[in-house]
């Protein structure tokens, strides 16, 4: 069988006819007793079950998916990786998924298309410019790549934005994150599941928790649609659905839960080479690989569970993005959609011990959670490996909402979340 | 466009209402109130999937009032007037 992806094995396998392939990984059944469990089959969950095996040599793990990899957030969001963040806890943690990123198809030999191809948020005032200003200050300071763009910059990398002299909202410039872009959402689903499954990982699709195994107040595994598995140690990486979790485990948490759409054009030829964001339009616009043209907005301010989205919202996105780019009036949208969100109030991660003991957290990432996916992975690893925080994740501890060492970063993202 | 009934003009349009909260989250009272209490008055929600009950206002007349909704299908099953559950004795 064929296991190692490259142009010789496509050579080799074009001519034998794609028989040989082997299956990018395996469906066993669920065991009794495992070292560890990962609970949510999505990027941070499939990632973290990787970084356990290749960084801390615990291989004896089970992934719990309820539906099947990669099918909510991870495949829902609109691919955009950046690091351009305000606090330098926030530069740390975004910074190392950014580095891994840009290795990525590498180390997983599965290429996730990783395309940085820079990321431009507009300033629609002299105010905004000020506060542009001030964010590629701080970013550099972090030692994250940010240059302050003029209009003429703009124009340059642009060319197709309304710099019409009746524009709604004229554009004064910007921040522009060179090393910024994006990577292929499913890919980097699969890649990590393949690698993981390769390392000897169980990732088993299908099977729900019901429930959690809790014996002398620790958390001993947990209770699924396909039988009770037992681990010392079990993490969750459920975004949306982690308030749902909580309860069932005996503890609340500082996440609401929203719907954040996203929808896509038909495919066009080459037109927009980069990321642009429109912190006043609300609405960001990326073209992918096949051509279609990626748009995003805001959240909608319904706490919801349904991941289908509110028209409103898609409304004011559509409206936005035809201000920007009035040429994109042509285009027929193809698709629309929504994830279910995990917004916490100071609009930075989760990560740490639950208040249930042996019962780990990732989640709270709310809208951007596709970027941070090597780093989430990387720690929540750590985390069930050592039973400790890694420094680059102890900031981000549950405790910091008792002890009001909040790191807000709405002020410091580009759109608001 | 979705309609939330409110309590005081009827059915109107989603977005000239404002989400405030969930129903029943009183604030704490007194001089001994612990870090964590306040760190859940604060911070800490059920956020519920399926149904919940929520503060919500009308932007329109100002109103804050008292819905029930489901998180899920986004079915509204009533809404009324703040009573003491919500906003306490």
């Amino acid at each position: 069988m064929t296991r190692h992806y490259s142009a010789l094995s496509l050579l080799r396998e074009g001519i034998a006819g794609q028989t040989g392939w082997e299956k990018a990984w395996r469906s066993p059944d669920p065991k009794a007793s495992y070292d560890a469990i990962i609970i949510g089959g999505g990027g941070h969950g499939l990632a973290t079950a990787y970084y356990l095996a290749k960084n801390h040599g615990v291989t004896n793990v089970a992934l719990l998916e309820k539906g099947w990899i990669g099918g909510g957030n991870t495949g829902r969001n609109t691919t955009v990786v950046r690091s351009n963040y305000f606090y330098p806890e926030s530069a740390a943690i975004y910074g190392l998924a950014h580095s891994l990123y840009k290795t990525l198809s590498k180390d997983l030999n599965y290429n996730v298309m990783f395309s940085a191809r820079g990321i431009l948020t507009l300033a629609h005032s002299e105010a905004g410019m000020e506060t542009a200003a001030r964010s590629v200050n701080a970013i550099q300071v972090n030692g994250i790549d940010c240059e302050l763009f003029s209009v003429e910059d703009v124009r340059r990398v642009v060319p197709i934005y309304n710099f019409g002299p009746d524009a709604r909202y004229p554009v004064y410039g910007g921040t522009w994150q060179p090393s910024g872009g994006t990577a292929r959402h499913d890919a980097v689903a699969w890649g990590y599941a393949r690698a993981a499954s390769r390392l000897g990982v169980d990732i088993i699709q299908n099977c729900e928790i019901t429930d959690f195994i809790i014996e002398n107040g620790r958390c001993r595994g947990v209770v699924t649609s396909r039988g009770a598995i037992r681990a010392e140690r079990t993490g969750m990486a459920v975004a949306g659905h982690s308030s749902v979790l909580a309860a069932k485990a005996g503890f609340r948490l500082p996440i609401n839960s929203y719907a954040l759409q996203a929808c896509v054009s038909e495919p066009v030829k080459p037109i927009l080479d980069t990321v642009v964001i429109s912190p006043d339009t609300g609405v960001y616009v990326s073209q992918s690989d096949k051509g279609e043209l990626v748009i995003g907005g805001a959240l909608d301010r319904i706490p919801s569970y349904g991941q289908r989205g509110n028209l409103p919202v898609l409304e004011g996105v559509i409206a936005g993005m035809l201000e920007m780019f009035p040429i994109f009036g042509q285009l027929k949208m193809m698709r629309q959609w929504a994830g279910i969100v995990d917004v916490v109030p100071d609009s930075s991660p989760i990560i740490g011990e639950s208040p249930l003991p042996g019962l780990f957290l990732n989640c709270g990432w709310g809208t951007g959670g596709f970027k941070a996916i090597p780093a989430g992975g990387t720690l929540l690893a750590h985390l069930l490996a050592t039973g400790r925080h890694h420094d680059i994740s102890r900031p981000f501890d549950l405790d910091r909402f008792a002890r009001g060492r909040l790191i807000d970063e709405a002020a410091g993202s580009g759109i608001a979340h | 466009m979705q309609l939330f009934p409110c309590p005081f003009c009827g059915p109107r349009e989603e977005s000239e209402f404002h989400y405030g909260g969930e129903a029943g989250n009183l604030r704490p009272d007194g001089t001994d109130v612990t870090a964590e209490r306040w760190a859940g008055y604060l911070h800490m929600r059920d956020n519920p999937k399926g149904p919940t009950r929520e503060i919500w206002m009308h932007l329109t007349c100002g109103e804050f009032f008292a819905m029930s909704r489901d998180s899920v299908s986004h079915k509204v099953s009533g809404s009324s007037a703040l009573g003491e559950t919500e906003h306490g004795a």
